[in-house]
Order: structure tokens, then C-alpha cells, then sequence
């Protein structure tokens, strides 16, 4: 059994068998994440109910909150890839590594965007220097900084080592802004949902709020797949078996 | 319907969060999947090129 | 030296420039990124004199007064320790209530927080109203318990 799980690890970690396993598996957690969103956002407006103190402008918080967690959460399964391309020099997962860069940046940008809409209207202003906030925008840098370095340096193999430098250094700020509301005064309001406590939410709102996560979640999943396809392509573009498959039926590949 | 909208009066934070949300998101996947096609048309070039030198 | 032992050694210094940034920057934020200082500090003397900085507390129930031109606000804020009365002249955001957070930017002069700025905190407790209703009559209903059997 378990040399079984290894054999597969080891066949779907050669980027001539993840691009069709890839290929295979996208349209299903794209049928997940759709599914998923339609019932979100629905339980988001019509189901949750209006919060006593903020009314209506809480429901921020149902992607508010996705978006963040989502920017952390890939910033860490970057950096786990990144461990993994520089011990084995695995090219897969540096590949998937550098896939998953943009979208964690476009939800770090989100939180912070989605924040300023949420700070407005209740804190009375879009963006203050507090801790949390400063160390989500520090969070935006890293993933902008990881995607410069590696667009700056040609070689892929050199790219990939030094980026994930970079990305491991940048693990550090995790932890900072999980607890930065607990560790210094900010304004930004403590966890209402973490593990080791009882929810501060309504369960009908942590639900929606859940089900909102899980739809970003199997976007993500989606939409870093999709990017690995293309990040193969462009760097196993000297094999044979690309231009096999390239030659083989150009049309059918195109559409995909 | 436009009580909807309005959404006691925090309309346009909550579609701003929403809208823009959805905005990134839509534009991602567009971007995402013309740029592996993008990659592939340089790919389908580059070996017809090398069939035509094979041939000739 | 060879190229690729160049920009290797460029990398690494790079790196090391990076973090040396993100220590400063933690560094900064562990100093000053308190965003607000509590009245007891402010009192104690630990708030920057004659400059501006953040007063951050609970408004204190029943000691809001609006002032004659309408506009102006006074208002005392605590941390269940020491209070400081602070006057505000503009609009308040929509969550400002007493009983809740706030945070106020300004200076003090004569013993008065002049404030510039007013941001609302909220907490992490998110309810619909009739629940927060139920919530507020299980404590009078406690509250009243407790009188009656002292």
C-alpha cells in the first residue's frame, strides 16, 4: 500500500505525467468551486442573517475573510513546495511553486482591497498603520518580490533556487500576522474563529463563511493548475515528449 | 430589488468588496488560460519550423 | 570568478539584504506599531510630548456631551483604569457608541485629549440583532437575580 503511494508520488512527479493528470482533474474542482460560490454568495446575501451591531455592511466579511486565510494559506503551501524543489530537486515542485504565486498575491491584494471596504464604513477609515494590516501588505510584497526575482533571473533551475530562498525567508511573516491583533494594540479586531476557542459568530454566518472559504478554495486548486500546465510547457519546451503532444493534435490541445 | 442594492445604506463598500472580488477572479482564469495558449501557438510554430528544415 | 558564482553570491546578498530588511521592519513594528497607547501609559507618561499620537480605550457609558455648536463632541475613554476626557470636532464614524472601542488621534493639552481623528473599534462577536436581544435580557434577567438575593 504504501509502495503503491510512492510509485504514484514518484509517477505524478515527473511533469510528462502531471500535465495530463492535471488536465484531467481541472474541470472537476472547477465544477466544485462553481457549485460552491452559487451556494456562498447565496447563504452571504440571503441566508445570513443582518449583524446587530454593523448591519449590513458585516457581510464584507464572507470574502473578506476567504481571501485572507486563502493568501496565507498558499503563501505556506508555496513555501512547503519550495522546501521540497531545493531538498530533492524535484522540477515539479518548483513548477507548482511558482504556479502558485499569482493567485496567492491576488488574494493578498483582495484582503487587503476587500479590508479598506469593510474599514471605511465601520472604523470610519480605509487603511491605518496598524499591525495586522502592515503585515498583510508586507505579505503582498513577498509574493510580488518571489515573482520579480524569479522573471529577473533566466535560468529556470537558478530562478527556482533562488526564489524559494525568498519564499522560505518569507515564512517568518505568517505567524506575525496570525497573531499580530493578540501581540500589539491594533485596530484591527481579534480571531472570532480559531481553534482553540468557542466562535464569537452566529453558526449560520461561520457556515456561509466556510463554504465562501472552501469555494476559493477549490478555485485556487482550479486556477494553479491551469498556470502549472502552462509553466510546463514553457519549461519542458526542449523535450520530446512536448513536442509530441504539440504535434500530435495541435487543435485538441489548443482548446483545452 | 433596490433596497437590495443598497444594502441599508452600505451598498457601495459591500459591492466594492463583492464586485471587485469577482472582478480579479473572472479576469485571472481569462488570463491564465490565454497564456498557456499563447505558449502553445509558440510551441506549434517553433515545430513546424523545424519539420520544414527537416524537409528541405 | 565565474558568472554563475557571481550572480549566485548576488543572490545571497540579495537574501541577506532582505531579511536584514524584514528584521527591521518586525523590529519597527514591535516598537511603534502599538497602534494606540491606553489612558493609564498616557498618564504614566509614557505618551511622545507635545507631538501626536493614538489614544486608544473604551468610551466611557453616559459621558458623551455634544456641545453647544453642535458639532463638537466630549467624551471620556478608559481602560478600566484611568480615564482621559477627549474632544473631538467632526463626524463620527457609525459604530461610535459608548461602551464600545475607540481610538482617537490627537495630542493632549491641559489634561484634554484634543482629537483630530476618531476610528470606531468593533470586536470579533457577530450576531443577528434578535440574538444579541435574547443575550441583553439573560443578563438584566442575571443582573436582577443577583439584586434580589444579595
Amino acid at each position: 500500500m504504501v509502495s503503491e503511494n510512492a510509485i504514484a508520488w514518484y509517477h505524478f512527479s515527473s511533469p510528462k505525467n502531471f500535465y495530463p493528470l492535471a488536465g484531467r482533474l481541472i474541470p472537476w474542482f472547477w465544477g466544485l468551486a462553481v457549485i460552491l460560490l452559487v451556494v456562498g454568495l447565496y447563504m452571504s446575501f440571503f441566508v445570513a442573517p443582518t449583524d446587530y451591531k454593523q448591519g449590513e455592511s458585516y457581510r464584507i466579511i464572507f470574502v473578506h475573510v476567504p481571501a485572507a486565510w486563502m493568501s496565507m494559506f498558499i503563501y505556506l503551501v508555496m513555501a512547503a513546495y519550495a522546501i521540497i524543489g531545493l531538498t530533492w530537486k524535484l522540477r515539479m515542485a518548483e513548477m507548482m511553486a511558482s504556479a502558485l504565486a499569482p493567485t496567492g498575491a491576488m488574494f493578498t491584494f483582495l484582503a487587503l482591497w476587500t479590508g479598506a471596504f469593510w474599514g471605511k464604513p465601520t472604523w470610519g477609515a480605509y487603511w491605518v498603520w496598524d499591525a495586522r494590516l502592515t503585515s498583510e501588505l508586507i505579505l503582498l510584497f513577498l509574493y510580488i518580490g518571489y515573482m520579480s526575482l524569479q522573471s529577473a533571473i533566466d535560468d529556470p533551475r537558478r530562478a527556482a533556487r533562488a526564489s524559494a530562498l525568498l519564499a522560505i525567508v518569507g515564512v517568518i511573516n505568517l505567524p506575525v500576522i496570525y497573531w499580530s491583533v493578540k501581540w500589539w494594540n491594533t485596530l484591527h479586531q481579534g480571531a472570532s474563529v480559531s481553534p482553540t476557542m468557542a466562535p464569537k459568530m452566529a453558526s449560520i454566518m461561520i457556515t456561509t463563511m466556510l463554504v465562501m472559504t472552501f469555494a476559493f478554495w477549490m478555485y485556487t486548486i482550479a486556477v494553479v493548475l491551469m498556470r502549472a500546465r502552462r509553466v510546463i510547457l514553457e519549461r519542458e519546451r526542449q523535450t520530446s515528449w512536448v513536442m509530441e503532444m504539440v504535434n500530435a493534435d495541435p487543435q485538441a490541445e489548443m482548446k483545452k | 430589488m433596490s433596497d437590495f442594492f443598497a444594502m441599508g445604506g452600505h451598498g457601495f463598500f459591500i459591492w466594492m468588496s463583492f464586485g471587485v472580488t469577482a472582478l480579479f477572479m473572472v479576469i485571472e482564469v481569462i488570463a491564465v488560460k490565454r497564456s498557456r495558449q499563447t505558449v502553445l501557438k509558440q510551441l506549434l510554430r517553433l515545430a513546424r519550423a523545424d519539420l520544414r528544415k527537416a524537409q528541405s | 570568478m565565474k558568472t554563475r558564482h557571481k550572480r549566485m553570491a548576488l543572490i545571497l546578498v540579495g537574501l541577506a539584504g532582505l531579511a536584514a530588511a524584514a528584521g527591521l521592519v518586525l523590529n519597527a513594528l514591535n516598537s511603534n506599531l502599538a497602534l494606540y497607547i491606553s489612558p493609564s501609559d498616557v498618564l504614566a507618561g509614557n505618551a511622545p510630548k507635545d507631538q501626536t499620537f493614538r489614544l486608544g480605550g473604551v468610551v466611557v457609558e453616559g459621558s458623551m456631551e455634544r456641545q453647544d455648536d453642535g458639532l463638537t463632541v466630549h467624551f471620556n475613554v478608559t481602560d478600566n483604569h484611568k480615564t482621559i476626557p477627549v474632544a473631538f470636532t467632526g463626524i463620527l464614524p457609525d459604530l461610535f457608541q459608548e461602551g464600545q472601542g475607540v481610538v482617537a488621534q490627537g495630542r493632549m493639552s491641559d489634561g484634554m485629549f484634543k482629537a483630530t481623528e476618531v476610528l470606531a473599534k468593533h470586536d470579533e462577536n457577530y450576531m443577528p440583532p434578535q440574538v444579541a436581544d435574547m443575550l441583553e435580557k439573560g443578563e438584566q434577567a442575571k443582573q436582577s437575580a443577583a439584586g434580589a438575593t444579595p
